[in-house]
């Protein structure tokens, strides 16, 4: 397995420019493709800000600043990752989106080319199906934000032979990040628990047995948890755990991953988290008042 | 405020001393009840109407058992708590407070406050089985447990998942292990009881704990 040096980034939203990020101050030579300039533009400046800051905090000094952003290059033209060694997608989670996408890059990118998808609600052998290469294809789910999270999901496909995926679990260590391995299989690990114990607490409030803001003090001087399940869920939005839920349970229709109806309401209601100033807790000024 | 304790044997909730049990006086306007016989403790409170609040210590039991129910409008100065203990791991500083829909509001005041000035962490929650922080909790360690079975990830990697990427201080196994699985197969088996959910039937690993201990 040839070493990587040159990585792209396919998809400039916050996970691929997080992801983009972590690549290019590791030292790999990092690209960023985009269709969207405008998105490009967006995260140059992000990331440039970030770094600031983190020369600000002390974890990078400014000489090395310059040579990561150096290294760190957008770009509109899919083309241009025939310079890569491993391309990591981060674009809309639809299926037939990355299918075209990956189609594309088996095409133009080298026989040696690792695929990787960030995706956290979608197959990584069906993804990689349509790759064209689901030998060389791996799962490689970033946590948001991926500049400042270290746990990586990996999981390989039916087909993923075992030297693409060390080679790819090599890369990922290579990155400073924390592998774990998973079974390709819904939600992974993460997904997996933290869905259904979201909906449970949700179901709790539905059944009356407490307050949402009881049950977060509950569960942060029970558990130790830095953060209640309600004040999680305004900080994902209802408008997402009902996506997350819709996508976990069409898969499993496991009955703790289906949506509790109270979050069709609360979206019904505008009540969608931190974002619309409402959800399980009322926010002023971003300020947190028990609800 | 003060506050009288009536000790009926081993306390899950206090098993050593603590600001709780060490600031009791002979007298006070509210009683705690705490041990493994509150049905008698409760009994044995004199002039029991006359006191802000009856507190007493609660099992896996709903506090219905000891005071009756009165379709959907019981409620009076006795409320129930336990603190949040996993197996025979240090108890947590979290304290579950139990009302009924009757419950009267001093009452409910009078036994929070006494418990926050003990230097312990209130949650209020309604009379059901597993209260707040259990019936949350079960579902996700017995799946975490089951995913085990399943080769979902390793042991490790499935802890290490939980705390890099929620901040939990602790997976779920090395929560299980460090607590007891068999404690763990207890508390779930009787919300199963009670609640008819399959999310509390025992995991197996639970189980085979249990059978062995």
């Amino acid at each position: 397995m040839a070493d990587i040096r040159t990585v792209g980034v396919a998809g400039c939203g916050t996970m691929g420019a997080g992801i983009a990020i972590v690549a290019a101050r590791a030292g790999f030579r990092t690209l960023v493709h985009d269709t969207r300039a405008e998105a490009l533009a967006q995260a140059r400046k992000q990331s440039e800000a970030f770094f600031a800051k983190s020369v600000e905090r002390g974890k990078l000094k400014a000489g090395q600043v310059q040579a990561i952003l150096g290294n760190l290059v957008g770009t509109t033209q899919l083309e241009d990752f025939r310079a890569c060694d491993i391309v990591i997608e981060a674009v809309f989670e639809d299926l037939k989106v990355k299918h075209k996408l990956f189609a594309e890059l088996n095409g133009i990118c080298p026989p040696h080319t690792l695929f990787a998808s960030n995706t956290s609600t979608l197959s990584i052998t069906e993804i990689a199906g349509g790759s064209g290469r689901d030998g060389r294809f791996v799962g490689m789910h970033f946590c948001l934000p991926a500049q400042l999270m270290k746990l990586v999901e990996m999981s390989p496909g039916l087909n993923t032979s075992e030297a693409s995926f060390q080679a790819a679990w090599d890369f990922c260590k290579a990155l400073g990040q924390h592998p774990v391995k998973t079974q390709d299989s819904p939600g992974f690990i993460l997904n997996y628990f933290l869905i259904p114990f979201n909906n449970d607490a949700i179901r709790l409030v539905e059944a009356g047995v407490a307050e949402p803001a009881e049950i977060d003090k509950a569960v942060k001087g029970a558990m130790g948890y830095a953060m209640g399940p309600f004040e999680l869920l305004d900080l994902v939005g209802m408008d997402t755990q009902l996506l997350l839920c819709e996508a976990l349970h069409a898969l499993t229709h496991e009955p703790r991953a289906a949506c509790p109806p109270l979050v069709r309401r609360m979206i019904a209601a505008g009540r969608l988290g931190r974002k619309s100033g409402r959800g399980f807790h009322v926010y002023r000024d971003a300020k947190m008042f028990g609800a | 405020m003060r506050y009288s304790i009536i000790d009926t044997g081993e306390s899950r909730s206090f098993p050593a001393p603590h600001a709780l049990t060490q600031g009791a006086t002979a007298g006070g306007d509210v009683v705690i009840v705490i041990g493994a016989g509150v049905g008698r403790g409760l009994a044995a409170v004199r002039e029991r109407e006359k006191k802000t609040a009856v507190v007493l210590e609660l099992g896996t039991e709903c506090l219905g058992v000891h005071t009756g129910e009165a379709r959907g409008a019981e409620g009076s100065n006795v409320l129930g708590f336990a603190r949040f203990r996993l197996g025979n791991a240090e108890p947590a500083k979290l304290v579950e407070l139990v009302k009924q829909p009757g419950t009267n509001p001093a009452a409910l005041a009078a036994a929070k406050a006494v418990f926050e000035d003990a230097g312990l962490t209130v949650a209020v929650c309604n009379d059901f089985p597993g209260r707040i922080v259990d019936r949350l909790i079960r579902p996700y360690l017995n799946a975490a447990l089951r995913r085990l079975d399943e080769g979902l990830a390793s042991a490790d990697d499935m802890d290490a998942t939980l705390r890099l990427g929620l901040g939990y201080p602790e997976g779920p196994i090395a929560l299980l292990e460090r607590t007891g699985l068999a404690a763990h197969f207890d508390v779930t088996q009787a919300l199963y009881e009670a609640l008819g959910d399959a999310a509390y039937a025992p995991a197996r690993r639970a189980r085979v704990a249990r059978q062995r201990a």
